[in-house]
């Protein structure tokens, strides 16, 4: 048992040969191109829907941070997509894997702060002390506040990691747990299934809001750096 | 079996007879080129027929994340072979 909750989480292997790429590369194939005025059902939901989540995220920004607009809407349909997949059984998350979310968020992370340095370096060091801090506690203020910078591309890409292992993990050991309670007691069984139905539904809403506070952090980072 | 069509100009499957069917195989374009095309042309006969109709539904990608799911049990049926209900493993 203990060996076969984590090996879900495996990088997949074809015959020997890893196919991790192609399992990243999938969810685009979901996501059909525009290709004319009025589109199919399919293509005029997904447009209609990156619409609303583009206005509804990038009205707070200025001009020059709204042109990220296509970074942050690609990698909330990457993040939400992926993570919507992954509810299938069987199947492998590339969110789940630590290296990938860190390597999203760091050079995002990294781009916002950079591009804060780059075009309003004072305003951007003045982030490091918050205003009307008595004279005495600025010292280690400023060290409070650079390890706080500092911190947050690891908490993006441990948030997210935690979040969605933690709830396969949940997953797999609730419904392993109604398989074996059938036998014992129909009753918790029962009992048991029901709490795997709720669960299932809250995965699905985190692997969505997941996908958008990511997002939202990264442009909230963004907002304080344009 | 000799057909009167040669079979380098049958591009559809539901041209070829059995018989030429090895032969017909090596006809296929192996270079990268012709297999991304293999691909594309691929997907966009599923797309154009399941997909990009009028009144396209769930069937669309349904059929999709089925195969996917399909696909990953294929992938884990190794591991998952342990745990069936079978007296003998």
């Amino acid at each position: 048992m203990n060996e076969n909750l984590f090996t879900s989480f495996a990088s997949p292997t074809m015959m020997g040969l890893p196919i991790v790429t192609l399992v990243i590369l999938f969810p685009s194939m979901l996501f059909p191109s525009p290709s004319r005025l009025i589109n199919n059902r399919l293509t005029s939901i997904q447009q209609w829907l990156i619409q609303l989540t583009s206005k509804q995220m990038m009205l707070m920004h200025n001009h020059k941070g709204q042109t990220w607009t296509l970074m942050l809407m690609s990698l909330i349909m990457f993040i939400g997509s992926t993570n919507l997949l992954g509810l299938l059984p069987h199947s492998f998350t590339p969110t789940t894997q630590l290296s990938m979310n860190l390597g999203m968020a760091i050079p995002l992370w990294a781009g916002t702060v950079a591009m804060g340095l780059r075009h309003k370096t004072k305003a951007s060091l003045a982030h490091f002390l918050p205003q009307g801090t008595p004279s005495p506690l600025i010292p280690m203020l400023v060290i409070i506040e650079s390890i706080s910078l500092l911190i947050q591309p690891m908490a993006l890409a441990v948030r997210l990691t935690a979040n969605i292992t933690a709830g396969h993990l949940l997953i797999h050991l609730i419904g392993g747990a109604t398989l074996a309670l059938i036998s014992i007691s129909m009753i918790s069984a029962l009992i048991t299934f029901i709490i795997l139905t709720l669960l299932t539904i809250l995965e699905f809403a985190v692997a969505l809001i997941q996908a958008y506070v990511f997002t939202l952090l990264v442009s909230l980072y963004l907002h304080d750096n344009t | 079996m000799v057909s009167v069509i040669p079979v380098k100009e049958k591009k559809l499957i539901d041209d070829v007879k059995i018989g030429e069917l090895p032969s017909w195989i090596l006809m296929w374009d192996f270079t990268p080129k012709g297999i991304a095309g293999m691909f594309q042309r691929g997907y966009y006969k599923f797309f154009l027929t399941y997909v990009n109709v009028k009144k396209g539904n769930v069937p669309g990608i349904s059929m999709v994340l089925a195969a996917y799911e399909f696909f990953n049990y294929f992938l884990s049926y190794k591991e998952l072979k342990h745990e069936q209900l079978h007296k003998y493993h």
